[in-house]
């Protein structure tokens, strides 16, 4: 189709540029699938950390599970943790350079299954980190078994005949949770599937690092989002499945938006 | 001469730590080690040194601190005893395969599972074949005294940032919880920034600069021939151990006709067993390893062609005895004695054991 690539070639032009990648996105060509909402977010994050200017002085914890490799795309300096103790790495990592930014960044296998305890502790301690969670209701890396957040009846390679309560127990809002912990001091849950949820994404995240540098308490931000693979449907089908279906279950918006508790609150009298 | 006190084994780790500029210390209380955080938390170095001092909320997550503490090229440590090891050892093996330096302490007690707070030493295939998963190894020093609890610490930093690798301190509840003179080394400042550049600015993972390229801190690698290619990078790192770093102490082996093998709190004991052997007319040298790993084989293997046999005690069912029967290599007899659960054997006992299984046997 000689046409084609000529038309496009006369649509990349100087002139026609809306959007440039950030320079802090490498050109490794990702491995996550069509359709995919980790790119998007990576990208955010990447943008977020390039106009607040603080490169050299971030340190992102990436997780396991599809996001392991996050380190290969975004130019900063990275840690990789163990399954579920990212939130425990960047503890670490945050109490001896306190002065840094440091993000935790786990998929819903991670942050809400394996990794609950070092989620639910570091909340609680109020660490002054951001944590980037990105619910798809699957596990995508191992090839699709049930997440704690995979819905009732949903359709997984471990729930061939739909998640089952009586077997399975319930998907984990784990996000209401954690708004409860006096450690909190945002919490929000956003999606990046058109273009008006990405920007409201981006700017979800970007407070989130501003709460960090404030030293307010956790900043946690939700990213409900797709996994075509998992789910076995086209990219736009994955969007409308998530809206159907994800979304009454983990309803959009800020959970809480403020500053960690005063320990006054929480005192022996006396 | 450094200030000298009466201390408790645990009280004088935390006491180390903080004097030889230790930077954080991530930890979950169990017996029979929780003097160390409690001493720690009753100091308040992050007043002082500027310290940190974290109670983690599992072992698990204490130890993953210390990888994610590491990673910034500053010392960093953890205590725990043996059930609390076997949480850490999923972190304890990150780390190895990150090439991360950090001083872990195991005060053992008798196991396995719950076990008892008790003292034991059967956590020494644990800490020396392993614990956690894949081809990695640690540096192991076993401390026979509280001054040695003390330049332990001091030591296995060095020895942490000699080879980026993971060392631990495989005491037991015997060391953990007497109390002896030990003499303290002065307060040394924390390293500064600039220090810390010059010699972790390679690989530590503070924030990436314009004059570099990023620094990953990770064990991953999907590209088979790069991972062995680590692997083999590794093996040769303990390679190396074995040539430098390998420390032991003998005892009255000159003229021994029997040797006693034996570390920490069981040496001490089998140096008393030496006199009373002696005081009956025979014989009997002690070999203690110091580092359990790198195995001081050499000296071992050495005295084999010069002794009539080997007994090797400790606080377990027999678990260096196979190191030394490798390192014997059938040369001469190599028998073992041991109690188990808690159980500390007396000099005298072994002295019997050592008379009924090599001397007379």
């Amino acid at each position: 189709m000689p046409e084609l690539a000529q038309k496009i070639r006369d649509i990349i032009k100087p002139e026609n540029i809306v959007y440039a990648k950030s320079p802090l996105m490498n050109d490794d060509v990702m491995h996550y699938c069509p359709g995919c909402s980790h790119g998007v977010v990576h990208r955010l994050i990447g943008e977020v950390i390039e106009e607040m200017g603080i490169q050299d002085q971030t340190i992102g914890v990436s997780p396991v599970g599809c996001a392991v490799f996050a380190y290969k795309y975004i130019d900063i300096d990275w840690h990789e943790a163990a399954h579920g103790r990212a939130p425990a790495v960047a503890t670490g990592i945050k109490r001896v350079m306190p002065e840094k930014y440091v993000f935790s960044y786990q998929g819903d296998g991670d942050l809400a299954a394996i990794g609950t305890a070092e989620t639910f502790h570091a909340v609680n301690r109020g660490e002054n980190i951001v944590m980037i969670f990105i619910n798809n209701a699957i596990y995508g890396m191992t090839g699709g078994q049930m997440a704690p957040t995979t819905l009732v009846g949903q359709v997984t390679s471990t729930t061939p005949y739909g998640r089952n309560v009586d077997l399975n127990g319930y998907p984990l809002r784990i996000t209401e949770l954690l708004a409860q912990l006096p450690g909190a001091a945002y919490v929000t849950r956003q999606s990046v599937q058109n273009a008006a949820a990405v920007r409201k994404t981006k700017k979800a995240i970007r407070k989130a690092f501003e709460i960090q540098a404030m030293k307010k308490g956790t900043a946690f931000v939700e990213v409900v989002s797709t996994c075509s693979s998992g789910w076995k449907l086209s990219p736009v089908d994955s969007n409308k499945w998530m809206e159907e279906n994800m979304f009454p279950q983990y309803p959009l918006g800020d959970l809480k938006d403020g500053t960690r508790a005063d320990a006054n609150d929480y005192s022996i009298k006396g | 001469m450094g200030e000298l006190r009466l201390m408790k084994g645990n009280e004088v780790i935390a006491e180390a730590a903080i004097r030889c500029g230790c930077d954080a210390y991530f930890g979950y209380p169990i017996t029979p080690q929780s003097e160390v955080m409690e001493t720690l938390m009753a100091l308040r170095p992050w007043e002082g040194s500027g310290m940190v001092v974290l109670q983690a909320e599992s072992e698990i997550a204490s130890i993953h601190m210390v990888y994610g503490a590491a990673g910034s090229g500053k010392r960093v440590m953890t205590s725990s005893s043996s059930p609390g090891i076997s949480l850490m050892a999923e972190g304890i093996s990150y780390m190895a395969g990150a090439e991360l330096p950090c001083v872990i302490v195991n005060v053992q007690r008798g196991g396995p599972g719950l076990g008892t707070i008790q003292p034991s030493q059967a956590d020494y295939n644990q800490a020396t074949k392993g614990g956690g998963h894949g081809d990695y190894s640690l540096l192991v020093l076993a401390p026979a005294s509280v001054q040695e609890m003390h330049d332990f610490v001091v030591l296995g930093f060095e020895l942490a940032f000699k080879y980026r690798n993971p060392v631990m301190i495989l005491a037991d509840g015997v060391v953990g919880q007497m109390m002896e003179k030990v003499e303290l080394i002065d307060q040394r400042p924390r390293w500064t920034n600039e220090q810390i550049a010059e010699i972790s600015g390679s690989w530590a993972a503070t924030g990436k600069t314009a004059n570099r390229k990023k620094h990953i801190i990770t064990s991953l690698e999907m590209d088979s021939s790069i991972m062995e290619a680590n692997n083999l990078r590794l093996q040769a790192k303990y390679a190396q151990m074995s040539k430098e770093d390998v420390r032991y102490e003998t005892i009255e082996c000159e003229d021994a006709e029997y040797i006693i093998v034996a570390f920490g709190s069981a040496a001490r004991i089998c140096q008393k067993t030496v006199q009373i052997a002696r005081s009956k007319g025979v014989k009997v040298g002690l070999i203690r390893p110091i580092t359990l790993l790198p195995f001081p084989e050499k000296i071992i293997a050495e005295y084999a062609t010069k002794v009539k046999g080997f007994l090797c005690v400790e606080f377990n069912a027999g678990q260096m005895v196979n190191d030394i029967r490798l390192a014997v290599n059938g040369k001469t007899k190599v028998e073992y004695f041991g109690r188990m659960g808690g159980i500390v054997p007396n000099p005298n006992e072994v002295e019997a054991a050592l008379e009924q299984k090599l001397i007379g046997g």
